[in-house]
């Protein structure tokens, strides 16, 4: 607690953090930059599939959540989800590849763009229907609780459950607050509120948009409110929240105000906002915003850690990074319908299942 | 700081999918060495998933029950009474009245390691849960690429329970077997209602699995010692060479009623109890109709691309030149369930309307 008799600000739990630390944020921003642009180009050359969500501008959501929960905390999100795969450390070949649908690809080319999953990274999946991540989150969290509580075999661990600002409209996300509330289940709510749903504007979509928060308090959730383009204070505010929850094992609710720089999908116009308004969020860019606090002098408040040499050096290796995946992603072999088609469908197979297809096991999972 | 991405794509060697993680199954004998159905253990339908839930829930800590009323209430058709007692709050869990909600929740617990038991009060509440149900736990091991499965059972009361009229009367068999990645089983007596449930509870796959209310209350012989039935394999429930019924769940009842009454009439029909709807033991029923020659199919849910339909396109692909009649089915009728009693009965299969399918298909090959 700050004393009221100094003038100092209040330690924020981000200064607590090694310059590492934060150098590695930026790092894992610039590289979902980047890689959103290679998806891109990857799509448009029709190298990529389906439906497909670019996260650019959220960066700080994803990476500073993720930083604020522990490695086997689980993670289960919606279909923009390349993102928070690369932040909880998917390798970018085992993301493209999938996009690419390749056998190699975190899903065997089985889940594409909205279905990232990586065990060993307890990331449960992009889910591709709105809302419906929401119960199931709350179930990852409800096991965690039950492991601690019934089994005695686990810590006490909390479950980040994000979801968009038109999923907030969903059934299935009002089920779910309550389940978690009333049975007190360590999950937060991560409302990664980007101002739109699809085409339609907030104000369009949901009553009382201004105060999002009401709707966890409604159901007695700690509910908080974050700016979300600025990493450190996402950290801060999710530090916080994280950590009460666990203790507590209480569900949270946070309303992270956020901008996506791209259309909703791949395949959109954009006819719904102005230029201007995407370029007023792009001059509060959350990289450039983080790089400006990393690169100014300690006395100007900044951290001093990396220079503009430095700087370019890291934008180079991520290149060549993202660059590699691509290249991995494009040699990688195609999954063969002959072997692989019918393979995952059940955990144990047996005769009879279906009257056109066998079932067995297929090739391992790449990241397992 | 990235380092090479080397995966490795080798086969998969083991019986269960390793995303399941390590998975004991239960020993499973042939029909004839199961301990036997005859005996004075009697007991109802609702005690014999009662005992399969509470052994497996002994065995391993991991299996929990969730639903409305199933705790303090006891059950609303006393499936659960006195579980709370024995395992405590924790594992007995009351929910409220949010299928999607606590349906969709317990996906994300068996994919996190547990190995929840939902029971909805019917199947037809089941509905409002059909993204969770259909959407996620069948397909979590698939679109995963096989690094989450999902081990669950969800369990009710399916079909008509008596007057309840279109919404409480649900057949969802027709509706849900036709998703891949699920399993489901429905009995038709609370010695095979024991032994099905527990293998549901052990199997690593998302079991359907579908009781009925008018049944709850039957009672048989269960054995004290345990016994697991395997999925897959039907019972034959009756032996004859006219014609064979093929039915599962409750409308056994009826295919039993109807082949006694036949008998009378020098008429002897084998009677299949399948068990499992999928799997489905086409095996027994070819094996049955090289020998029958005939085959109508009993089925309590709809005609229109449904289990019956799913089971005659089979037996019309597997054994179609060892039939002297094309197969017949005996459905509920092709309309909503009416309330009035007379309505609901004459929409129902029943005796009658099988014995009068039976001479159809006997009459037109004698
Ligand atoms: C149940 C359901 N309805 C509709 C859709 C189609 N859809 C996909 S994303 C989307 C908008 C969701 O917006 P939001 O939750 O704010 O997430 P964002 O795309 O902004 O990240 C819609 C309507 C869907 N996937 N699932
Ligand atoms: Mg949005």
């Amino acid at each position: 607690m700050a004393q009221a008799t100094t003038d100092k600000p209040a330690a924020r739990p981000s200064d607590a953090l090694s310059n590492e630390t934060l150098l590695k944020w930026l790092y894992d921003m610039q590289l979902i930059r980047d890689f959103e642009a290679r998806t891109m180009q990857a799509y448009q050359q029709a190298k990529i599939g389906g439906f497909c969500h670019i996260y650019s501008g959220q960066e700080a959501s994803a990476v500073g959540c993720t930083a604020a929960v522990e490695h086997k905390d689980p993670i289960v999100l919606a279909y923009r989800d390349h993102g928070h795969a690369l932040a909880r450390g998917m390798h970018p070949a085992a993301c493209m590849a999938e996009m690419f649908g390749k056998l190699a690809g975190c899903a065997k080319g089985k889940g594409g763009s909205m279905h990232m999953f990586d065990r060993p990274n307890y990331l449960f999946g992009g889910h591709g229907i709105v809302g419906a991540q929401t119960p199931l989150g709350t179930g990852l969290a409800f096991a965690e609780r039950y492991k601690w509580e019934v089994l005695e075999t686990g810590p006490k661990r909390v479950c980040l459950c994000f979801l968009g600002d038109g999923a907030i409209d969903q059934g299935a996300f009002h089920e779910a607050k309550n389940l978690a509330s009333l049975y007190g289940i360590p999950v937060i709510y991560v409302i990664e509120n980007n101002g739109y749903s699809m085409g339609t504007a907030i104000h369009r979509h949901t009553a009382n948009h201004d105060r999002l928060t009401m709707r966890g308090e409604a159901y007695g959730i700690k509910s908080i409110e974050i700016d979300g383009l600025d990493i450190r204070n996402v950290y801060d505010k999710m530090k916080v929240l994280v950590d009460e929850c666990r203790d507590l094992q209480r569900p949270g609710f946070v309303d992270l105000k956020t901008y996506r720089y791209q259309g909703h999908s791949m395949s959109d116009p954009q006819k719904y906002r102005t230029k201007e308004e995407v370029d007023e969020f792009k001059s509060q860019d959350s990289i450039a915003n983080l790089l400006d606090y990393l690169m100014r002098d300690e006395n100007d408040g900044g951290r001093g850690c990396i220079t503009e040499d430095e700087w370019k050096a890291m934008q180079k290796e991520i290149k060549e990074i993202v660059m590699d995946a691509l290249e991995f992603a494009e040699n990688a072999a195609d999954p063969d319908p002959e072997t692989e088609l019918t393979t995952d469908t059940y955990a144990y197979p047996m005769k009879n299942l279906s009257p056109s297809d066998t079932y067995s096991h297929g090739a391992k999972n790449p990241l397992l | 700081m990235t380092t090479a991405y080397t995966p490795d794509l080798s086969k998969i060697t083991s019986e269960i999918h390793p995303a399941i993680g390590h998975w004991e199954l239960p020993t499973f004998v042939a029909e004839h060495e199961l301990p036997s159905r005859d005996g004075d253990r009697v007991i109802q339908f609702r005690e014999a998933l009662r005992e399969a839930m509470s052994e497996e829930m002994r065995r391993d800590k991991t299996v929990f029950l969730i639903g409305e009323e199933v705790a303090e209430y006891n059950g609303a058709y006393k499936v659960s009474q006195g579980m709370l007692d024995e395992f405590g709050p924790k594992r007995i869990i009351d929910s409220p009245i949010s299928e999607n909600g606590f349906a969709g929740m317990c996906i994300g617990a068996a994919m996190n390691g547990l190995k929840p038991i939902v029971e909805f009060m019917s199947w037809s509440f089941s509905l409002v849960a059909a993204d969770p149900i259909l959407n996620n736990a069948p397909k979590m091991l698939y679109m995963s690429g096989g690094q989450w499965g999902c081990p669950i059972v969800f369990r009710g009361n399916d079909g008509a329970g008596g007057q309840l009229g279109s919404t409480h009367s649900w057949c969802v068999e027709g509706l849900y077997a036709n998703v891949p990645g699920l399993k489901m089983a429905i009995p038709s007596n609370p010695y095979d209602a024991k032994g099905l449930l527990k293998t549901a509870i052990r199997d690593p796959d998302p079991v359907f699995f579908l009781e009925s209310e008018r049944m709850l209350g039957d009672k048989a012989h269960v054995p004290e010692e345990e016994y697991y039935i395997p999925f897959g394999r039907a019972r034959k429930a009756r032996e004859g060479d006219a014609v064979t019924l093929v039915s599962w769940g409750r409308p056994v009842h009826f295919c039993m009623d109807a082949a006694e009454r036949l008998a009378e009439d020098g008429i002897e029909c084998e009677v299949l109890d399948m068990r499992t709807i999928r799997p489905l033991d086409i095996d027994s029923i070819i094996e049955s109709v090289q020998k029958t020659n005939r085959v109508v199919i009993v089925d309590q849910s709809w005609p229109f691309g449904g289990v019956s339909s799913e089971t005659m396109a089979q037996i019309c692909e597997t054994c179609f030149d060892w039939l002297d009649h094309q197969p017949v089915r005996v459905n509920t009728r092709d309309v909503p369930t009416p309330y009035a009693k007379g309505l609901e009965a004459a929409y129902l299969p029943n005796a009658d309307r099988i014995a009068e399918a039976v001479h159809k298909v006997i009459a037109a090959t004698t």
